[in-house]
């Protein structure tokens, strides 16, 4: 092991970084034209100080002396369990503020237009982030059989990519926002997230390339998809000019209808790369993992991943259908959204079917159920996905609440349900735990989550599509049946119900957290349903 | 075809075939919109925003106003006999970032410019209930109570001009979306507009930025320049610049 | 050319390009000699010392 400490060559570079870094934030900070500059150069400076002291006192050479490097990916799981539950309550918050919307105190910090990016930044890139982070630099020592290259930069992606988190996530408190949906952080942000992203890149790259195995398995070519496609999106959208290299405001680079089609070419494929392809490498270790069989098509597999990283970055328009962008993207837009149910559905059948012959530890294993109803859900977005992508049909469904039941359906019943089960097969594995402190407690996340969805998914259905409708009523004269607002008072109930459904999903989400810290803390419970027990992995 | 072995031994291998089977989608359909001429239509009346609609528009952006309500009226029967004529590429081309929206929790915003009057604004932002009982969203009392300092401005006019410029519309003399006039007299011209007593310059604002201009206080409060005036001002001009007496669907289909 | 020329050749274009670069991602799984190699890898979550 390398106990080289500060004294190995990435030690001093990385301390030279640092103290650069600290020299630039603290000026920055001091000559701040705005105050929410001045507090992230700050926020800044105090990091890279920590990092320094940590760096000097020896912190990354120590603690991880096995084989493989446990202790970065314990940290990422830890960081997405309390993105996780930060998220989802904010998230929940916001839900209640559009039934009551006095619980906004018209205050600029707390009002929806400014927490709905804290809410959809702190689940997709703080929750779904650290664990994809996490769970890639597992799998791809687990499957390449080699320890992760470098001491001190896999805690570098770690702690850069959490410091990218807060100041996304106190930006938008305080009104820093370029406004780009799901790319919201401002210049210099967005900076430092490529600085952290490449070098993540970097170690993904080197542990791949120094593998012992000759063949690289099928997950780490979905890590990899991501990150490289992450990596393009977001130079290239986030281009911007700031007003002041001392200030937070910048405005984007291009305008109008460009500016939207590069949006949504980045959006939707924050979906697809983030959101898609990088759980779906989740998915192809965890599960045949978890169920103990082996993937039940490889040949499938090769063939949706080319076909799905090839068709998702032209379904970007369907989010611009009947806008001023030109008809010929559009239809391009719509086509290949069809398309991509294909290449979506073969990632889906290929996560079910590795179940065959294991069917039966669907009733023992709470943490396998809650994996494969994620497919489940997943199968079921990109259906609808691809429907609403349909001109005829997107002409309804746009603007309304379906949209936002479509996206939890996969936001919530994919990405939330598989890494949960993901979160629960790491814990003991990681921290060297005969199994999960309580399967009975896996069984009530599993339940309130999954009518927490349903009914989040249901009464965003009936609003969005009663909705679009009312839009649309004529009365016999020939004048609009509605005005706006009675549509507005028609969605409260749904409102309502919307906001227990997030509810369950927190409660859930709660008792995970009770489990994982019961877990890391003390002996398993004793449970009478004993096919509870599960081998542990090695 | 065991050559094909080489995507799976070689990681740099499979990275380049990565990027170049995800880059092919953007270059179809990004690039071309920066070159198809028909893709911002040809209308009359489109102007860059004065210093304080664009001050305006960025409180618009840091509250998050496009979340619930887009500025995209679609070409349907009802959409248009519900907000106005359906929008056109052209009426966003000066606008870093777009602010189309996604949303509809509150309405289009499109054409909301002259439908209703500055107090009407003012008394909704303050308390929107008092107005439209049903409404759903927050209040925005603060707004009326936060200065704006117009020698800021400057800046922001000078950094839009190094954003992507919009091609062959240009009317001034550099091609630059703002003139070396505007620039200059950017703080003056915010003040001007906003009614301020003090500043006498509207003359020189009109002609800068062409005559169809809303000088006024839009917050009811003379004497303090406020992020409500410049949000109104940026709200009471939206969809109201292009001149649709002039403009032919037909040449402009795409 | 014109808009209409130019869409419907690139479109040729294009169909022929993304097919045949699909069948070829087709005959590289579905190749018979490939078949061991693949089933190996699929145990390879299973297979880790």
């Amino acid at each position: 092991m390398n106990r080289g400490g500060i004294t190995t060559s990435g030690g001093i570079f990385t301390a030279l970084v640092l103290i650069t870094g600290i020299l630039l934030t603290g000026y920055a900070g001091m000559n701040a034209l705005d105050v929410a500059f001045g507090f992230h150069m700050y926020l800044m400076a105090a990091a890279a100080i920590l990092g320094l002291i940590a760096l000097l006192m020896g912190r990354p050479y120590t603690g991880d002396a096995g084989k493989y490097n446990y202790g970065v990916v314990k940290a990422f799981v830890i960081a997405s369990i309390f993105w996780g539950v930060t998220g989802f309550i904010v998230g929940d918050y916001i839900a209640w503020e559009l039934a009551f919307p006095f619980l906004n105190w018209d205050l600029p910090w707390t009002n929806v237009g400014r927490l709905r990016p804290l809410h959809t930044s702190a689940v997709i890139f703080a929750f779904g982030g650290n664990i994809l982070l996490g769970s890639s630099f597992y799998v791809v020592q687990r499957t390449c059989h080699i320890r992760l290259v470098g001491n001190v930069a896999p805690w570098f992606v770690f702690w850069g990519y959490n410091l990218f988190i807060v100041l996304a996530g106190t930006g938008y408190l305080l009104g820093v926002t370029q406004s780009h949906e799901y790319a919201e952080p401002e210049w210099y942000v967005d900076i430092w997230l490529t600085i952290v992203w490449v070098v993540y890149l970097l170690i993904f790259m080197g542990t791949l390339m120094k593998r012992r195995v000759s063949h690289i398995y099928v997950a780490n070519w979905f890590y990899l998809a991501f990150i490289i496609t992450i990596a393009v999106l977001h130079l290239i959208h986030n281009l911007a000019i700031p007003v002041s290299f001392l200030g937070s405001k910048s405005y984007s680079f291009q305008a109008g209808v460009q500016d939207a089609m590069t949006q949504w070419w980045y959006g939707h494929n924050a979906v697809g790369f983030f959101l898609t392809a990088a759980f779906l490498a989740m998915m192809y270790y965890f599960v045949p993992k978890r169920a103990e069989r082996p993937v039940y098509s490889y040949r499938l597999s090769i063939i949706h991943f080319w076909s799905l990283i090839f068709l998702y970055m032209w379904a970007g328009p369907h989010h611009l259908h009947y806008t001023a962008l030109p008809d010929w993207t559009q239809s391009l837009g719509m086509t290949f959204s069809i398309i991509l149910w294909m290449p979506s559905w073969g990632g889906m059948i290929n996560g079910l079917m590795t179940l065959s012959g294991a069917w039966d530890k669907l009733r023992t294993d709470p943490v396998l159920r809650m994996l494969v109803v994620s497919i489940a859900f997943y199968g079921m977005s990109t259906f609808e996905g691809p429907m609403m992508a349909i001109k005829a049909v997107n002409a309804l469904s746009h603007y309304t609440d379906w949209t936002v039941g479509h996206v939890h359906s996969g936001a919530m019943g994919w990405v939330g349900m598989v890494s949960f089960g993901v979160i629960y097969c790491l814990v003991p594995w990681l921290w060297g735990k005969e199994r999960l402190y309580s399967m009975a407690l896996v069984s009530w996340h599993f339940w309130l989550s999954t009518v927490g969805i349903l009914l989040y998914i249901t009464s965003m259905w009936v609003s969005g599509i009663l909705q679009g409708l009312m839009w649309r009523a004529y009365d016999n004269l020939g004048f609009l049946e509605y005005s706006f607002v009675e549509t507005v008072e028609a969605m409260h109930p749904f409102y309502v119900i919307r906001a227990m459904g997030g509810l369950f999903f927190v409660l859930g989400s709660l008792i995970m957290v009770y489990n994982v810290v019961m877990t890391i803390r003390v002996a398993p419970r004793e449970e009478t349903h004993s096919s509870a027990v599960l081998a542990p992995a090695e | 075809m065991p050559s094909h072995e080489i995507f799976e031994k070689n990681s740099i291998v499979l990275a380049i075939a990565i990027v170049l089977v995800v880059s092919i989608a953007g270059l179809v359909e990004i690039i071309p919109l920066y070159f198809i001429k028909s893709t911002i239509e040809k209308v009359d009346g489109m102007r860059p925003y004065t210093p304080l609609e664009l001050a305006g528009r960025d409180v618009y952006v840091r509250e998050g106003c496009y979340l619930c309500h887009s500025q995209m009226i679609r070409p349907f029967r009802d959409e248009v006999e519900r907000y106005g004529h359906y929008s056109l590429a052209a009426e966003s081309m000066y606008d870093h970032p777009f602010q189309w929206g996604s949303k509809r929790t509150g309405p289009d915003l499109a054409r909301v410019g002259n439908k209703y009057s500055d107090k009407w604004h003012r008394d909704h932002m303050n308390d929107p209930r008092s107005i439209v009982p049903a409404s759903v969203m927050p209040g925005y009392s603060f707004l009326g109570k936060t200065d704006i300092d117009p020698k800021r401005y400057k800046a922001h006019l000078k950094a839009l001009n190094w954003t992507a410029q919009p091609s062959g519309v240009s009317e001034n003399d550099t091609g630059a979306m703002y003139t070396q006039a505007m620039i200059d007299n950017a703080a003056a011209d915010l003040a001007a507009q906003a009614g301020d007593p003090d500043s006498d310059d509207s003359e020189g604002l009109q002609k800068r930025y062409g005559g169809k201009i809303n000088v006024r206080d839009f917050d009811g409060d003379p004497n303090r320049i406020t992020e409500l005036d410049a949000l109104i001002a940026y709200m009471q001009m939206l969809g109201t610049l292009v001149d649709f007496k002039t403009y032919n669907a037909k040449a402009n289909l795409r | 050319m014109n808009y209409e020329e130019v869409a419907s050749i690139s479109g040729t274009i294009g169909l022929i390009m993304f097919m045949s670069m699909f069948f070829v991602v087709l005959a590289y799984a579905l190749w018979p000699r490939n078949k061991a190699k693949f089933d190996k890898a699929a145990r390879a979550p299973l297979d880790e010392e």
